[in-house]
């Protein structure tokens, strides 16, 4: 690990200031730690906001929440409310690491945590997104675990977050700020696709500060629920994951939002799923045709053509387990 | 390079019950301050990467990975390692009883980390069935797959048996 500044910050304008001067913020550290150690980043400046105010989980006017950017995944799951209204983020979040990692990660770190593609962490290889211009030993390599929708030549790697997937299919709005002020920005804005850039992830400008998540509230009464498929049971990443939550009346599906993980190079929101869904009754048959539009433009690799059925079925699987009556 | 004296700052912890005041260099994580600075071996390094759970330990209370907690960051933390389960007495702690009365290991590397995550799974309220136990325990490997045993131990606890 390179050597580094460590400074705790007891305000959100004493962490800006300390950020405008390089350094950067460390919530749970458990990304960040992590990839110091491999010396994929070096930071001059670790800015500690662990002592800051955004802990708090609250209702908005609007009947959405607001989850501060450091509350721990472990409490964010635990959320009474978050479990009643949201259940696809609750079990977005459980199915998420280990119960040590959750105690330990933060809802703004989450978001902003880094592709688990093992060439980026490998100093060795050629990857574009840790050394620009280097290229990518993904695309000719071992890419079972990489993207299908969403990849350029430059960059295969998936996001890996559970959570910022069902933050997709909910709408959700990421609260930030800098010296200059406050602003939101939708999260399937925020995480940004590699195209010729792929050092570029997210949104985020230099010296801003995740302060929040705001979810919107959903139509009622709505049912939702995450599920991730992978190569063990627990503790480990999605080879494919669906969030779906459906708002039913009279028998009718009236709204409809469905967002697909470990297939995008960001959060996948599956917009043409959702419109064979809408005004639909719930059946068998419906599930499979709408989840039959999944994987509409993926591109699979040499490794991971399996995932394009993967995920047409991961989604009609979580579609019948959410809508079923 | 901002800093690289290899003992910087000063970072003042309780460890077991014992307050410690130790030079660090920034870097340390929480699993080195414990093993190489104060011998509190007990506490192991798996894959130094949050991927294993053996060097689980409790920070105030929470179970956490030691190795991706950089210890300059635990001013006033209370931290108890599985050295500090034992009373005075030396008796062991209900937990630890039940690993060795149900043989819940081998080779016995991950087991400290085990017995940690262990009390913090239980005191979660995430060790009412076998099922819950394999999901909460997920995040501490058995290289030797003692997994039916470790869920034995564990509900033997938390179901109040052997407490
Ligand atoms: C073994 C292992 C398994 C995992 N499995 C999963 C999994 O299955 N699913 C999943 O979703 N995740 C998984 N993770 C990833 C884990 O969820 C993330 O590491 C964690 O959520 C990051 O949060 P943090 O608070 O620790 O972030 P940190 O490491 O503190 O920070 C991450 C990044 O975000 C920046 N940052 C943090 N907070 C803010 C803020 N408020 N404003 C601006 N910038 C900020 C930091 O500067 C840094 O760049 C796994 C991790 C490990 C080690
Ligand atoms: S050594 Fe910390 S999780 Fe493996
Ligand atoms: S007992 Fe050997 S690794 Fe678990």
């Amino acid at each position: 690990m390179q050597p580094f500044d460590y400074l705790k910050v007891g305000s959100q304008a004493a962490a800006l200031e300390a950020a405008r001067r390089g350094g950067r913020f460390i919530a749970g550290g458990t990304c960040l730690v992590d990839l110091m150690r491999e010396e994929v980043e070096r930071p001059a400046t670790l800015i500690d906001i662990s002592a800051l105010q955004m802990r708090e989980i609250v209702a908005t006017g609007r009947g959405g929440l607001r989850i501060g950017a450091l509350v721990t995944m472990a409490a964010a799951a635990a959320d009474p409310h978050i479990r009643t209204s949201y259940p696809l983020i609750s079990e977005a979040l459980e199915l998420s690491a280990s119960a040590q990692l959750r105690n330990m990660a933060t809802i703004g770190g989450n978001v902003l945590q880094r592709t688990r593609c093992t060439y980026f962490r490998d100093l060795s290889a050629a990857c574009n997104k840790r050394a620009p211009g280097s290229g990518c030993a993904a695309r000719e390599g071992y890419n079972r675990s990489h993207a299908i929708l969403g990849t350029s030549a430059e960059c295969v790697a998936t996001h890996p977050s559970d959570l910022a997937v069902a933050l997709a299919a909910l709408d959700a709005v990421i609260h930030l700020v800098s010296g200059s002020g406050s602003r939101r920005v939708a999260i399937t804005d925020f995480l940004i696709r590699p195209g010729s850039a792929p050092e570029r992830e997210h949104a985020l400008r230099d010296a801003e500060l995740i302060t929040a998540v705001e979810v919107p509230a959903l139509p009622r009464p709505v049912r939702s629920g995450y599920l991730k498929v992978r190569d063990r049971q627990s503790y480990e990443f999605a080879l494919a994951s669906a969030a779906v939550a459906l708002a039913t009346r009279d028998g009718v599906i009236r709204a409809a939002r469905v967002a697909a993980g470990g297939v995008g190079t960001v959060p996948w929101r599956l917009h043409a799923v959702e419109q064979r869904l809408v005004g639909g009754w719930p059946s068998a048959q419906l599930w499979r045709f709408a989840a039959e539009c999944a994987a509409d433009g993926a591109e699979p690799l040499r490794h991971n053509a399996f995932k394009v059925d993967l995920l047409r079925r991961t989604v009609e699987r979580q579609l019948r387990i959410v809508g079923q009556p | 390079m901002p800093n690289s004296s290899a003992e910087g700052r000063a970072v003042s912890l309780t460890v077991n019950g014992v307050l410690r005041v130790v030079e660090i260099d920034e870097r340390t994580s929480l699993l080195d301050l414990l093993r190489e600075r104060l011998h509190l071996t007990g506490t192991k390094k798996g894959c130094d990467a949050g991927a294993c759970g053996a060097c689980t330990v409790l920070v105030d209370g929470a179970r956490v990975n030691a190795c991706l907690n950089l210890a300059i960051r635990l001013q006033d933390a209370e931290v108890t390692t599985v050295e500090g389960l034992t009373t005075g007495d030396g008796d062991l702690h209900p937990l630890q009883r039940a690993f060795i009365d149900r043989d819940a290991f081998q080779c016995g590397y991950c087991t400290p980390g085990q017995i940690m995550s262990g009390i913090g799974c239980i005191r979660e309220g995430r060790a009412g069935s076998r099922a819950e136990i394999r999901e909460w325990m997920s995040g501490n490997i058995c290289r030797c797959g003692c997994y039916p045993r470790i869920v034995d131990a564990v509900r033997h606890v938390a179901a109040g048996e052997g407490a």
